[in-house]
């Protein structure tokens, strides 16, 4: 036990004396919730559109003006034809055109279906879609109104209709901020207690100091313990930072249990040292450790995690790949504890399976580990 | 400048990057990984919603609606749900997206033409679905209210004289036509292929070279090239080139793997997509060589170059986040940011099978950005040797 404490101690003390890590423990999250609190906002509104009215009457303003006031079209210019619209959208000044053909508005007086045309730049398949629901939502609207309109034969008697009450629960402003902000935790924690572990490992390698360790009469497993142990403190700092900053500064709500965040936290760092010795084992170099983390390790676990981009989007063979990824379950954690307010009985498969994995990976990388040092 | 002596560093600088050969394959396979990660993980087309339905009408009216719901394509039933179900035990097990409850006074209120109001849960933790699924949601509701009016319309005016007349007017609802250019099908691979290329370039140039140099300070071999007859110039070009020719090899895979693996296909031309790509990374190796000159480690070295030119390449960019939707001042950042005047270049070229002219002003920042970033690399490093 002495001697662990003392490769703790050590670990700590070469921490300490390396300036560089200040700034990667702190300012990195810090950055990564800025950037993904103010730039990450899939919330598609006023979208620039090319208005086209051909008609000029008082219903084609009104419908024009029923897009405009909905908030999320806003008009950057106006041609006469459908033949101009082309350069609008080939350098992106307008996103949307709306088409008014020239009988709109004695369509709309003789009772025949007026024809609205709408041409969306597609570049964008994710805007284009919310755009061109909501397009689809304001002409359902207006028609409907028109089949409603008084004076019409039947509309006196056709009142009517379906009306959608939507209730949001969890996050009722549909805020993608609430969405991404807690997501820092987990691409935080990889960073500092996956990366950070390998390349401390692999530097003592490269410098050549992991033989005179090795030669001491310390366990392997104390060696282990104690090289890991300071990043799961300055895991679950950065943990309480990212959970301050999100809950204060973004207000987003923690609505379950910190101490179940902690715990839990707790059992993800099982996963990301596993990771981090798993590579370190697999490396010679620093530079290689960065990279192989990064981008072998980091950037598809999170993208196969579900944590930016919802897994029941992706194709069934890719879903079944996504349970192996421990990230999967800790984002599961994260926005079952912030925002609906989970506890253990909704969590517990989740925990499970991250106590599970990360044994896993713990035993196969000191397993590796050991046979690197014979 | 000597071209025997740029050679000269060139060649050493392959055969260096050859000897790594971990990480020269981290630079050529990335982009393919990558590609399959975007292509396959990142969609933003949400489908088969977890959708239950709680019916407490259960008329023909109310299973009218659900079928609605169902036949519309986005909406997977799952559950039928009894009245008084514990909803907040179901979305928290991720059992259900969304929850539609139709009440009890559903289907008399359609056949009297009164407004039927039905409800819909959603579960508000993915925010970016849940919006979309409310959408869709409008949508199906939408058509399903118009098919009611329409119902009630078409029986009532059959009774009255001018009948027919009543039902032409009934059946008046806005003829609407979307039609989407470039992209009909709104896949997302298509629209990420160019913020990819713009991505992995700037990983690609940036990183290596900033650490190609910072490495030999590391070793203290900088000092004995400066020593050498090698003038500046010559060094940072036989330097540079070897990994804008990475780069551009890591282009063509991406271009290749798109092509053959979702389809994606160059409508411009080749000439102009070499030659914004050739500018983009002019700037892109320039801002390596200046972070080189600031970087002492390569630790050091990667954690500026990946902050500063990767997170912005990806999230200031508009390869997955709109710039649009950002707050102002965000805005105002991304005019800094030369992946975004690129990808806007990339994207016309690509997708909608543009020329180079409508995107001067693109183009225009783009250069300034490199004569800007190489000049102040070149007087840094210059200075240097001194």
């Amino acid at each position: 036990m002495y001697g662990l404490l003392r490769v703790i101690v050590k670990e700590l003390f070469q921490l300490r004396h390396d300036r560089r890590m200040i700034p990667v423990l702190v300012a990195g999250p810090l950055i990564q919730m800025l950037a993904l609190g103010y730039a990450a906002n899939t919330d598609v509104n006023r979208v620039p559109t090319l208005l086209v009215d051909q008609d000029r009457t008082p219903a084609s303003r009104a419908l024009t003006d029923r897009f405009t006031a909905s908030g999320y079209f806003s008009l950057v210019g106006a041609v006469d034809s459908a033949d101009q619209v082309e350069p609008w959208l080939v350098d992106g000044r307008a996103q949307v055109a709306l088409v008014i053909p020239g009988r709109y508005g004695e369509d709309v007086a003789a009772g025949r279906p007026p024809r609205v045309q709408v041409l969306a730049d597609g570049t964008d398949a994710n805007s284009a879609v919310v755009g061109l629901g909501y397009a689809s939502k304001i002409l359902g609207d207006v028609g409907a109104e028109l089949v409603r309109r008084p004076g019409a034969p039947a509309a006196a008697a056709a009142g009517g209709g379906v009306e959608l009450v939507p209730r949001v629960w969890y996050n009722p402003d549909l805020k993608s901020r609430w969405f991404y902000v807690p997501a820092v935790l987990a691409l935080v924690l990889m960073l500092v207690v996956m990366m950070m572990p390998s390349m401390a490992v692999v530097r003592e390698k490269e410098i050549g100091t992991l033989e005179q360790i090795i030669v001491t009469p310390l366990a392997p497993w104390q060696l282990i313990v104690g090289k890991l142990a300071p990043f799961v403190v300055i895991g679950l700092v950065d943990m309480l930072l990212v959970t301050g900053v999100a809950r204060w500064l973004f207000g987003v709500p923690l609505r379950g249990s910190l101490l179940l965040l902690m715990l839990l936290t707790l059992l993800y760092l099982l996963n990301t040292l596993g990771l981090g010795l798993l590579v370190s084992t697999l490396v010679n170099t620093q530079q290689q450790a960065m990279m192989f983390s990064a981008f072998v390790v980091m950037v598809p676990m999170i993208y196969l995690s579900g944590l930016l981009f919802p897994i029941e989007n992706m194709p069934h063979a890719i879903q079944i790949v996504t349970y192996a990824v421990p990230v999967r379950y800790y984002a599961n954690v994260i926005r079952g504890i912030f925002l609906r307010g989970s506890g253990l009985a909704a969590l517990w498969p989740d925990a499970l399976a991250l106590l599970g994995i990360g044994a896993f990976l713990l035993t196969l990388a000191s397993r590796r580990f050991r046979k690197s040092l014979d | 400048m000597k071209l025997a002596k740029v050679r000269a560093i060139a060649v050493k600088e392959y055969r260096q990057a050859a000897r790594d050969p971990l990480t020269l394959g981290m630079l050529l396979g990335l982009p393919t990984m990558m590609l399959l990660l975007y292509g396959y993980a990142v969609n933003f087309d949400v489908r088969h919603i977890r959708l239950a339905i709680e019916d407490r009408d259960k008329s023909a009216a109310s299973r009218d609606l659900a079928s609605a719901f169902v036949n519309s394509g986005y909406f997977d039933l799952v559950a039928n749900l009894p009245a008084g179900s514990d909803l907040a035990r179901l979305t928290e097990r991720r059992g259900a997206a969304a929850i539609l409850i139709v009440p009890e006074s559903y289907g008399r209120d359609v056949a009297a033409g009164r407004t039927a109001r039905v409800q819909m849960v959603l579960d508000g933790a993915d925010a970016n679905t849940a919006t979309t699924v409310l959408g869709y949601a409008e949508a199906v509701a939408g058509e399903a209210s118009v098919a009611v009016v329409r119902a009630a319309g078409a029986s009532r005016g059959a009774g009255a004289p001018g009948g027919t007349a009543a039902a032409a007017v009934a059946a008046a609802p806005i003829d609407y036509e979307p039609r989407v250019w470039y992209n009909p099908e709104l896949k997302t691979t298509q629209f990420l292929v160019p913020g990819l290329i713009g991505f992995i370039l700037m990983l690609t140039a940036v990183l290596s070279t900033a650490m190609s140099v910072v490495r030999e300070k590391e070793r203290g071999t900088m000092e004995q090239l400066r020593v050498s007859s090698l003038s500046p110039g010559e060094l940072l070009v036989g330097k540079t080139v070897p990994y804008l020719s990475i780069s551009l090899a890591a282009t063509v895979i991406i271009l290749l793997a798109a092509r053959i693996l979702f389809g994606v296909v160059v409508r411009g031309s080749y000439f102009d997509l070499f030659v914004i790509t050739f500018i983009y990374l002019v700037g892109a190796l320039g801002f390596g060589l200046l972070v080189s000159s600031i970087a002492d480690s390569q630790a050091m070295a990667f954690q500026i170059g990946a902050g500063t030119s990767m997170l912005p390449a990806i999230l200031l960019s508009g390869f997955i986040f709109p710039i649009r939707s950002m707050p102002i001042a965000v805005q105002v950042i991304t005019y800094a940011v030369p992946a975004r005047y690129f990808l806007v270049v990339l994207r016309g070229v690509i997708l909608k099978g543009a020329g180079l002219a409508p995107y001067g002003r693109d183009i225009a920042f783009l250069l300034a950005y490199a004569v800007a970033v190489l000049g102040l690399a070149f007087v840094r490093l210059a200075r240097k040797e001194v």
